[in-house]
């Protein structure tokens, strides 16, 4: 079957090419993919030079780049650059984990406010408003202090690596939904009333069911946007409660903690104070530019 | 107008209230007990002494009668001693407070004329080499680790150029006011310059709509010059939504103090609350938390009273 030269194109395919013109957008997609080839290309790379990444030497403290130790050592006189990929992957790992989590969350809360109206409505947005306005960080660091034995967790849980991971990943999603839970209302809204969704209200279809299959995906524009530009801020707030003490525990390397010795790098090996927070920089500012791109491309109007 | 500005007072009070239960519910979960540090320095406790004890302070009863007393001394001007400082917390509070304030209001005039400057230079030609400088200037303070902006400052001003102290508030043996002034010097530039990128794209947006306006044709249609366009005609109109985003911010904006005295070791709210967090101070993070939120609460109130008078179009009911 032959398709015309103007046959219809779809909207994704529309919004792909203006994104693909996009030069700063594509730029910065590339260097994520490249961030994502370098903090995976770790294991492979300490399988081939033979270094136990998290072996620690305090006879080689703050040992300049070698043909072994390309980066040179940390503070504690392990591999540094095996150290940013790995820490890299955990820094990542939170930034996605969590805007997933807090994205699911802002997408219930905003659809049940739209779909719903009236009190539940009130509620919800007053409750948004009010996190809106929060100082987040104070706020991200009493929810990191709450000791989990207190909350019934067992003490070999409360204090394993695993719960390190979730426990940033669920406090930085508890305060980082507001955003979507907003845009996705306002879609919700415009969406409720439309023909076709009254239509499948009119066929006896459910709620939960006219919310899944009708308003959510034609709510997805404004979620992969303000998604994405969540991305940035969760991996700023993971790194920084890191680098307070508050959020992923040493051993477990991420970008943040690996600067909890900062100060004193500062004056006796500058590079290492620079590297995981010039890491944190470039992968923030380009995920900023894909989203805003992303939001280009995606509404001419902008 | 009265009736606005007394039902959001109200407003505010109920969030306020909401949140100090939410707050003290939270440090209640805290590791420890008050108990602990009054014991430590005990060798030979009995079970019995400290259940008698908890009976003394009423850590037996239930959460929310603990909180219902808490809340009336709190109402009453006590918010209880801090055990880290051996102090009333409010002696404490109310210096961290004053330093805190400095840091922030110096940060905000200086992001705000910062902002402002490149913003309207960004719009007079969009998509041109200077709007495409400023637009990453702009994306580059949204997406910098405070901390770690701090770290490169200090590195490059303290430790390489010597220009300036990389912490504390004034050096040993006290100090002038310029002495100070030097000791904020990097805080500040560190905290205006994170705050300024995203203040610039505010500004950048709402003066390129502005000067899409008809008023801005006929004001040029009648000879007005090029600057008095810009700034008398525009940038007046342009900045009214901005000052309200500017005045929601303050939450950002003390998150941002909060790592910035951390890093350059300023005693102000945020090293506070810190401080008090790390040392399982309750009463004095509870305190600290309750006006941080109250501050940032303050300033969101001051959003929509600005805008209002900003903007003659706005009447509020």
């Amino acid at each position: 079957m032959s398709v015309a030269a103007d046959a219809p194109v779809s909207v994704w395919r529309l919004r792909w090419r203006r994104l693909r013109r996009d030069r700063t957008a594509m730029a910065s997609a590339a260097v994520l993919l490249l961030l994502v080839a370098f903090v995976l290309s770790a294991g492979p790379l300490a399988a081939l030079l033979g270094i136990d990444p998290d072996a620690t030497d305090l006879l080689s403290r703050y040992d300049p780049p070698t043909a072994r130790h390309w980066l040179g050592t940390d503070d504690a006189g392990r591999d540094e650059l095996l150290r940013l990929m790995y820490g890299g992957q955990t820094s990542l790992l939170v930034g996605l984990v969590a805007t997933i989590v807090g994205g699911a969350l802002g997408v219930l809360i905003g659809l049940i406010a739209g779909y719903f109206g009236g009190l539940a409505d009130a509620a919800l947005m007053r409750i948004t408003d009010g996190f809106i306005a929060l100082p987040l960080l104070p706020l991200l660091i009493v929810l990191a202090a709450v000791d989990l034995t207190k909350l019934g967790f067992s003490a070999e849980f409360a204090h394993s690596g695993a719960a390190g991971f979730w426990r940033v990943v669920v406090i930085i999603s508890i305060v980082d939904w507001t955003g979507v839970a907003r845009l996705v209302r306002a879609a919700t809204l415009e969406l409720r009333d439309r023909d076709f969704v009254l239509s499948a209200r009119a066929s006896g279809g459910s709620a939960a069911y006219v919310l899944a299959r009708h308003i959510l995906p034609n709510a997805a524009t404004p979620i992969i946007i303000a998604g994405t530009l969540t991305v940035g801020r969760v991996i700023l707030f993971e790194s920084v409660l890191s680098f307070l003490g508050f959020g992923i525990v040493p051993p477990t390397p991420s970008w943040g903690n690996m600067l909890n010795n900062a100060q004193e790098m500062v004056t006796t090996a500058p590079a290492l104070a620079i590297y995981p927070g010039l890491l944190i920089f470039i992968t923030v500012i380009a995920v900023n530019f894909l989203g805003d791109g992303l939001r280009n491309a995606f509404d001419p109007r902008g | 107008m009265a009736g606005f500005i007394l039902r959001r007072i109200v407003q505010t009070a109920c969030v306020l209230l909401v949140m100090s239960f939410v707050i003290y519910g939270l440090i209640g979960l805290m590791p420890g007990d008050p108990l602990d540090a009054m014991l430590a320095s005990v060798p030979n406790v009995t079970p019995d002494v400290i259940e008698h004890l908890k009976q003394i302070y009423g850590l037996d009863q239930p959460l929310l009668l603990r909180y219902w007393h808490w809340l009336l001394a709190a109402l009453s001007g006590d918010l209880g001693y801090s055990r880290t400082h051996s102090q009333p917390v409010l002696v404490v509070l109310l210096p961290a407070l004053l330093q805190s304030c400095k840091l922030m209001l110096a940060s905000f005039c200086v992001s705000v004329v910062l902002s402002v400057t490149l913003g309207v230079l960004a719009a007079r030609r969009p998509g041109g080499r200077l709007d495409a400088a400023i637009s990453l200037f702009a994306f580059a303070g949204l997406s910098v680790p405070v901390f770690w902006l701090a770290l490169v400052l200090i590195l490059l001003f303290a430790v390489q150029l010597h220009w300036l102290p990389a912490s504390g508030m004034s050096s040993l043996g006290g100090g002038g006011p310029g002495d100070q002034l030097r000791h904020l010097a990097l805080p500040v530039a560190t905290l205006a310059l994170v705050t300024a990128g995203g203040f610039t794209r505010y500004v950048r947006a709402a003066m390129i709509e502005t000067m899409r306006m008809d008023f801005i044709r006929t004001a040029r249609a009648k000879g007005a010059g090029e600057a008095r366009i810009v700034l008398r005609h525009a940038l007046r109109n342009a900045l009214i939504p901005v000052v309200t985003v500017m005045a929601l911010s303050f939450g950002t904006l003390f998150s941002g103090a909060l790592v910035t005295e951390t890093m350059f070791a300023q005693y102000g709210m945020g090293k506070m609350i810190y401080d008090a967090i790390l040392g399982n101070d309750y009463n004095l993070a509870l305190a600290g938390l309750l006006f941080a939120t109250l501050i940032t609460l303050l300033s969101n109130l001051g959003a929509d009273l600005a805008y209002a008078r900003l903007d003659p179009r706005i009447t509020l009911q």
